[in-house]
């Protein structure tokens, strides 16, 4: 792998470009791998990832229904933050975000890591009281999150509207600097060219099929739409389709997955300069480095794997922002687009062993995935090289929903599932 | 937005009058307190969610108000029958082959 630089990009300028390398390779599937990683998104190839570069196991493959990050990886809003009610959840989405600082340099490519603020509005008394718990919770985690007044809130964000007149007026606000934005497409092409460079072999339109067991029930590898591959170990981080892999080795999952949507507008000069949201009338936003407005909905109602999702649904939440926003009235929206995300009763994800020996895995991210990508990669390698879950992920059972052992984030999304 | 026939009014109408209720024919136990945890489990978080074929619950929240039933494909989203509550689930599906 050749390192990007200054230097490299003055050598390329004088030699018309004629030296950029390929960013990872696209080998054939041998026929047996050490690791097998099913999802070829953020969270599977960051795992690859640290597979590779802490763990040294390198013999590794990541198969790829689509193209890379073409699923839940280019089509979230690219929030992160970390301001999470439990422990449990404040120390796996607190390590993310510790990654995320420094991953540019980590991986020599640049994720555009933004710690530009978000800003989680209140509009009424429940929603202070909600929101002050937080924040308090989060300070006794080491976690950075503070209260604002309605002024405060709109001197950190100047469109905000925080008349008294809005039908939900805002009363004040969380805010976690640290929170911001990244590039999700460098995220994967990231850890992607990263972990190509130590030898992972990144095999994209080879759809999983089927999981082999032997007869003691661990897995010998899985069938795919170019033949069967072997590997004693697999990690299954397949978003919205984790439950048809799971159910393929035979084993059920407390997941649904519903549509959730998002929509960008046309592009327009440096206005927000934060992340906005309000769980209450359900919006949020950010504006990217292109100038378009960011917006998130809400998931539809129903299970689906449709990747598109109701117009109804898109028109709550620009109503919400036309509330909050509106100098926003009169922005035209580009386009809109649907992923499908798989849901926890409990709201918080699952990174562990299962019942199958040497099958792993990292699912039920629901509506919050992208901002735990690097910490979730971290930990869910180290659960899948030492078959034994890192203590940070250990809560993060599948048995959490016999034994009770509930991590229960209501709020772990800024969306009202 | 999905077009919704509901079974008791006998029409079809948009989805923002109707509630979806989550998967169908899971039934609770008469005795609830007797049941394993894995049972328990198996009742209250495991759910099939398939790509294909779901029978799932529906409420007409803002028309009648009552509970019923629907067969969905969760790939195309398209309904392929509706039917009463407490009517077993269909064994045979409209438009199948066998």
């Amino acid at each position: 792998m050749k390192k990007y630089s200054v230097f490299a990009i003055a050598r390329e300028a004088m030699r018309g470009h004629k030296g950029w390398e390929e960013q990872w390779s696209s080998p054939e599937p041998n026929k047996e791998y050490d690791v097998i990683i099913v999802g070829a998104g953020g969270h599977g190839l960051a795992t690859a990832y640290y597979l590779a570069t802490v763990h040294g196991i390198t013999n590794v493959a990541v198969l790829e229904k689509g193209w890379l990050g073409g699923g839940n990886t280019g089509r979230n809003t690219t929030i992160i933050r970390s301001n999470y009610l439990y422990d449990e959840s404040a120390g796996i989405y607190d390590h993310a975000l510790k990654l995320w600082d420094g991953l540019s340099q980590e991986l020599n490519y640049n994720v555009m890591y933004s710690a530009r603020g978000v800003m989680m509005l209140a509009h009424n008394v429940h929603d202070i009281q909600v929101l002050k718990r937080h924040v308090h919770a989060n300070r006794l985690n080491g976690i950075d999150n503070e209260w604002l007044t309605p002024e405060q809130a709109k001197e950190f964000c100047p469109p905000l509207n925080i008349s008294k007149q809005a039908r939900y007026p805002v009363v004040g606000a969380a805010l976690q600097r640290r929170g911001g934005t990244a590039r999700h497409d460098a995220v994967a092409w990231g850890y992607a060219r990263g972990a190509s460079a130590r030898g992972v072999h990144i095999i994209q339109n080879c759809e999983v099929t089927g999981v082999k067991r032997a007869a003691n029930g661990a897995v010998m590898g899985v069938d795919t739409t170019r033949g069967f591959i072997g590997a004693k170990k697999v990690g299954v981080v397949a978003a919205g389709h984790s439950s048809v892999i799971m159910n393929m080795a035979g084993v059920r999952m407390p997941l649904e997955s519903y549509p959730l949507q998002a929509l960008v507008s046309e592009p327009v000069k440096p206005v927000v300069p934060c992340v906005v949201m309000s769980n209450t009338v359900h919006a949020y936003i950010s504006q990217s480095d292109k100038g378009e407005l960011v917006i998130g909905a809400g998931t539809d109602q129903y299970v689906s794997y449709s990747q598109t999702g109701g117009l109804h649904i898109l028109q709550h939440t620009l109503d919400a922002i036309c509330e909050m926003f509106p100098i926003f009235t009169r922005m035209k929206m580009l386009r809109s687009w649907g992923g499908i995300v798989d849901v926890t009763p409990d709201r918080s994800p699952i990174l562990a062993k299962t019942p199958v020996p040497g099958l792993y895995v990292n699912c039920g991210w629901g509506t919050g995935g992208f901002k735990a990508t690097p910490g979730s990669g971290h930990v869910f390698a180290h659960t899948i090289a030492k078959d034994d879950p890192h203590p940070i992920n250990a809560p993060f059972t599948i048995e959490r929903f016999r034994t009770g052992r509930l991590i229960d984030e209501a709020a772990a999304a800024a969306v009202a599932h | 937005m999905l077009l919704i026939r509901c079974p008791y009014c006998e029409e079809e109408r948009p989805e923002l009058e109707f509630r979806n209720a989550g998967e169908a024919h899971i039934a609770r136990s008469a005795n609830m307190a007797g049941e394993s945890d894995d049972d328990f489990e198996k009742f209250f978080f495991i759910r099939s969610n398939p790509k294909g074929i779901i029978y799932e619950r529906w409420r007409h929240i803002h028309g009648c108000a009552r509970f019923f039933n629907a067969v969905r494909d969760t790939v195309t989203d398209k309904f392929v029958m509706t039917y009463k509550a407490g009517e077993p689930k269909p064994s045979k599906l409209p438009g199948a082959v066998k």
